[in-house]
């Protein structure tokens, strides 16, 4: 955001956080991105090659919904197809939603807990800097002999091991973005712990950077165990071990408890900031202090916990003795309390409060009530006999993609929306900002509720060519995709229009009268926050 | 192929004209254990429908009353433990009457003991083998040569021709009605999941290893599945076909496959 750079120095906004000694501003050209050490930069680099990445899978995701808009094989011969729905999921949870958390992280957590920067800095710089690195190794795979993998993002064995020459390259791309999240994670940890104004304690920090850190811990504990799955399978092709092939001793099914050991958590992993980000939203636009703070991070860190014990909730069908398919259904079910639990208390603070409906808050609405429907799908398929119908087929597809796309996805907008006029100085078009929020909403429900129908009625998914008595709820779905992928173009015409200033002047709260420190900031929030500790006070985050 | 994109079109808007077309649940299968599925998912669906109405009642309730345009002020309630408490509890009530019925199922689901017949299947990159233990009959199970032609891309056949199109194979399992049948499932190559949904069975074909899964068909036809894991490029392209036949019917079907298997033995 270049606009943050003329408030710099805060001239003739002295509010005690910055007083313009020594400091520079931002470096000229691209010595200021490469080299960059400040927060609110990295920040923006992170969003912007999200939304890049968001845009490469989503043309992917187009490329499977024309191929399946009605039977046949059109446009892309089966192996292409498969490469897509692996590169699709690649690039949107690793490539996408993960990395716009962590460039809200990045922008945020400072402001909110009155830190000057990161705790890391040049730490920070390399976490984002691998990423472009990792996703042009992985998408130089579309080129090279053989394709890009088609085993799907789990990589399960021995399938993976049939990956051409891309194989290598998918391993290591992996290992790299694992990297530059477990740097992140360390980072936001560091911050959070050592960095918070003397008077924030920890049960009054803001619900957003509450999430963030458990995410931040999930991310430490799971992403190492990915990596060593993922070299395990590297093993396995180069080296002559046989930790995942039968005939030497291994199991295929081993690779499926560690790499979901490592699944399940990310899963919280892409959702819980998420829940951060609402938790902040609802409560300025219904003018009320969020309800049951502390029960919100209890019932967070109750979601994180449990994460680590439903695994082998995702392979029902491999075969388990039944004592482990009854505590993983157990276990499943039991996440639903704290899940509820949340979900309660949002509804709790919308309850008797002043409601107004711009578009921030609209998107946090609408994820109440899709990510809920979500929850439900979930709850389903903890079920076990009921799961074994379910599993690999399109009422799977239905349930993770309502948590992920009105989930996640709608939880990143909804922040975007919500501080874009702090990055930026300037307020986005409400009245666009509401098309996009209509347009998207209506779409990814004719996208992916007819899923549902698609699985319960018996398409497996990953199958590039169907039955001809599926077609219909295809042919809707793949509608509903084109529709939603047009409207998203919408988005970045908004952001890019607020970035350049044709909004009308934000004033510094925003909104009215919303709750946390980074609202006592000027807007644009000058390239130097809070190099004083700010009192917490009035613009604490609850009271 | 564009005639048919057009009635797809078109048929979002004459909704539900042909009833198989629109399927939208879990079929009711032809095994007890499949009707027990079914009703367990439908239980626990409607479940989820009085939580919603619940939850999203109230929120919806929430979003017409207490709205800044109808002039209300805020409420400054921020905190109640025995909502908290109220709103864990209930939760924990409901999961535990789901909790009861599902491991009922679950354990009848995972009780394979004393099969009448079991079958050896194979997945294969990409087709099934079928091998009746015992009885010396066993064969390959591939897509039917109609779909294999038409599934080409830009074959230039309109799927919409071609019966049980992706669903037929050169050769059904063929099993008898009331027997409990044990399927021993493994896999020459890579994974795949043997899934017939209204048998209600779906088990990983993983090679190396054995799993076990069973049916016990109630009803004779002919029933369609598919493999649901993902094992390569031709992956949706190895369907299962089940034909369920009276007993007799059954008998006469094996005695004349080992038949065949013997002459084509001694012919060589």
């Amino acid at each position: 955001m270049v606009s943050a750079v003329t408030d710099a120095h805060g001239h003739g906004k002295d509010r005690g956080q910055d007083h313009g000694h020594d400091h520079h501003g931002p470096a000229k050209g691209w010595r200021r991105w490469l080299y960059a050490t400040n927060h609110k930069d990295i920040g923006t680099m992170y969003l912007v090659f999200s939304g890049l990445m968001f845009f490469i899978g989503g043309t992917m995701a187009l490329v499977i919904r024309s191929e399946l808009f009605t039977p046949g094989l059109q446009f892309v011969a089966p192996n292409v197809f498969n490469q897509m729905t692996t590169m699709h999921a690649l690039i949107m949870v690793f490539g996408a939603v993960m990395p716009a958390f962590v460039g809200l992280a990045n922008w945020m957590i400072p402001m909110m807990i009155g830190a000057p920067d990161m705790a890391l800095p040049r730490m920070n710089n390399w976490s984002f800097w691998i990423l472009p690195a990792a996703f042009s190794i992985l998408m130089s795979t579309l080129f090279m002999p053989g394709g890009a993998p088609a085993g799907g993002w789990t990589m399960y064995p021995p399938l993976v091991l049939q990956t051409g020459d891309a194989f290598p390259f998918l391993i290591f791309s992996v290992h790299l973005m694992g990297l530059s999240s477990i740097m992140g994670a360390i980072n936001v940890i560091v911050t959070i712990i050592n960095m918070r104004t003397p008077e924030m304690s920890l049960l009054k920090m803001p619900m957003f950077v509450w999430t963030w850190l458990i995410t931040a811990y999930l991310l430490i504990a799971v992403m190492p165990v990915l990596a060593g799955a993922v070299t395990m399978l590297l093993t396995d092709q180069f080296f002559g071990t046989s930790f995942f092939l039968a005939a030497g001793g291994g199991d295929p099914v081993m690779f499926q408890h560690i790499f979901w050991f490592f699944g399940h958590p990310e899963v919280y992993i892409m959702i819980l900031p998420a829940f951060g980000v609402v938790s902040e939203i609802i409560p300025t636009f219904a003018r009320k202090p969020l309800f049951g703070h502390d029960s919100m991070v209890y019932a967070a860190s109750s979601i994180a916990f449990l994460s680590f014990i439903v695994w082998a909730h995702h392979m029902f069908t491999v075969g388990m003795p039944l004592t482990g398919q009854l505590f993983f259904m157990f276990a499943t079910m039991l996440i639903a309390v704290p899940t509820g639990v949340k979900v309660f208390n949002w509804t709790a603070t919308m309850w008797k409060g002043a409601m107004t409906f711009e578009t921030p808050m609209l998107f946090s609405l609408a994820f109440l009530f899709l990510f809920t429907i979500g929850g439900f799908s979930g709850l389903m398929l903890a079920v076990v006999s009921s799961d074994i119908q379910y599993h690999d087929s399109y009422f799977v597809v239905a349930h993770f993609h309502y948590v992920l796309v009105p989930g996640s996805i709608f939880g990143i907008m909804a922040a975007v929306y919500y501080w874009l006029p702090k990055w930026t100085g300037h307020m986005y078009n409400e009245k666009l900002g509401q098309v996009h929020f209509w347009l998207s909403t209506i779409f990814v429900n004719v996208t992916f509720f007819p899923m549902h129908f698609l699985g319960l009625a018996g398409m497996p998914r990953r199958i590039p060519d169907y039955s001809t008595q599926f077609t219909d709820f295809n042919s809707i779905a793949s509608i509903g995709a084109i529709g939603f992928g047009i409207s998203q173009l919408l988005f970045v015409y908004i952001v890019v229009q607020c970035v350049r200033k044709r909004g009308s002047r934000a004033s510094d709260t925003v909104w009215e009268n919303p709750k946390g420190l980074e609202w006592t900031v000027p807007s644009p929030a000058p390239y130097h926050t809070f190099t004083q500790p700010p009192h917490v006070g009035a613009g604490a985050a609850f009271s | 192929m564009i005639r048919r994109t057009c009635l797809g079109a078109a048929g979002l808007l004459a909704a539900a004209s042909a009833s198989a077309d629109w399927a939208i649940n879990m079929p009711r299968g032809v095994t007890e254990l499949s009707a027990e599925t079914h009703d367990l998912h439908m239980q626990v669906f409607y479940w989820c429908c009085a939580i919603a109405v619940v939850v999203f009642g109230a929120m919806i309730w929430s979003l017409i009353r207490h709205r800044k345009s109808r002039g209300v002020e805020p409420a400054k309630f921020s905190h109640s433990m025995t909502a908290e408490v109220i709103w864990t509890v209930i939760p924990i009530i409901i999961l535990l009457l789901m909790a009861v019925p599902a491991a009922e199922t679950l354990i009848k689901l995972e009780d394979s003991r004393k099969p009448d017949l079991t079958v050896i299947v194979t997945g294969y990159q990409w087709k099934w083998h079928y091998a009746y233990q015992g009885e010396d009959v066993a064969f390959y199970s591939t897509l039917a040569r109609a779909s294999a032609d038409a599934r080409r891309k830009n074959s230039g056949i309109d799927p919409f021709t071609v019966d049980n199109y992706l669903l037929d194979v050169d050769r059904p399992l063929v099993v008898p009605k009331g027997a409990k049948v044990r399927i021993l499932l493994t896999s020459n190559d890579v994974l795949h999941a043997w899934w017939v949904p209204d048998l209600a069975i779906k088990k990983d074909a993983i090679p190396g290893f054995f799993n076990e899964t069973f049916f016990r068909a109630i009803e004779t036809g002919v029933f369609r599945g598919q493999c649901a894991e993902l094992c390569g490029m031709d992956h949706g392209y190895m369907p299962i076909v089940v034909e369920v036949v009276e007993p007799e019917a059954f008998v006469a079907w094996l005695a004349s496959e080992k038949d065949a298997a013997a002459k084509l033995a001694s012919a060589n």
